[in-house]
């Protein structure tokens, strides 16, 4: 049985859905406290959403220099699966761990409803059980989920198949319709959907379990 | 030692939507002001700093704003130092 590390930081919100989801699917969680310069004994590294240390200055500047992340990094090299949700996919960004940022949505719209998305590629450690091209239904709650980057950067995501979910509907003008990219490596994914938000039927759509579920 | 006050311009890369600046560009003209273009918004931090002297408190400075006050990705800055005295 796989345990997942959830990365939890002052102002972090989403940790207890992602174990919650965890549970369901089979698996089991630990919290990782942000001032732990650990990752224990986890198989896999989610870092939930939320507004870690308030988001001031930029979403994820000051969550990056956390304890936490110089374990997360470290166990990302090494090849461990690490998955950034929503404000996680910011913080992965902002510490070099992704390409690109994320930054205000276009239209200045904070978006919350649940989208249509399509999987890109399966040879990451977030879609491996999913299929390419496969549509999921999955939320989204952000203000600043719009991907940008150079116009090199964005090449290189488009030509190594690192771009790993588009939007069907683009919601907040993100590059490419870019919902989640994942590095070179493919064990380093982020995306700004909630996954755990759309784990089991109650929730309105059990689309997000193939997602956890490849990691567990 | 002196102290330098140091006057940060945060501001995106050229090329790089800035969402704000739109939304200000598209207000302005209902207010008359149709002559209004390239708007514009970035982040103005002020911090005080010791240092030997300008060159050492400048290179301290735009370390600063590569470590954590920019993002290099989306984001451009500016430096001014002026000796506090």
């Amino acid at each position: 049985m796989s345990t997942v590390g959830v990365v939890q930081f002052p102002g972090t919100n989403c940790e207890q859905d992602v174990a919650w989801a965890v549970k369901v699917l089979g698996g089991e969680s630990e919290m990782l406290w942000h001032g732990d310069a650990t990752v224990g004994t986890a198989d896999a590294v989610v870092i939930a959403g939320g507004f870690a240390h308030g988001d001031y200055l930029r979403t994820g500047a000051i969550a990056r220099f956390s304890p936490v992340m110089e374990a997360v990094a470290e166990f990302a090299r090494a090849g461990g699966p690490v998955v950034g949700i929503c404000n996680g996919f910011q913080i992965l960004c902002e510490a070099g761990l992704l390409a690109g940022a994320l930054q205000k949505n276009a239209g200045l719209k904070f978006r919350c409803e649940t989208v249509d998305l399509r999987v890109e590629t399966t040879t990451t450690v977030l879609t491996s059980k999913a299929r390419t091209g496969q549509i999921l239904r999955i939320p989204i709650n952000h203000f600043e989920g719009n991907f940008v980057c150079d116009e090199g950067t964005l090449k290189g995501l488009q030509e190594n198949d690192q771009i790993v979910l588009r939007y069907v509907d683009n919601p907040n003008g993100s590059l490419d319709d870019i919902a989640g990219i994942c590095n070179e490596g493919r064990n380093v994914v982020g995306l700004m959907p909630h996954p755990e938000r759309a784990s089991e039927p109650i929730l309105g759509s059990a689309d997000g379990a193939v997602l956890l579920g490849s990691l567990l | 030692m002196n102290s330098y006050e140091a006057r940060i311009e945060v501001g995106h890369r050229p090329g790089i939507l800035d969402p704000q600046g739109g939304v200000i560009e598209r207000a302005l003209p209902a207010l008359g002001y149709g002559n209004v273009s390239h708007v514009r918004v970035g982040k103005s931090i002020r911090l005080a700093v010791e240092a030997s002297d300008e060159a050492s408190a400048r290179a301290q400075v735009e370390e600063m704003c590569r470590k954590l006050l920019a993002n290099p990705v989306i984001e451009d800055f500016a430096v001014e130092l002026v000796e506090i005295v």
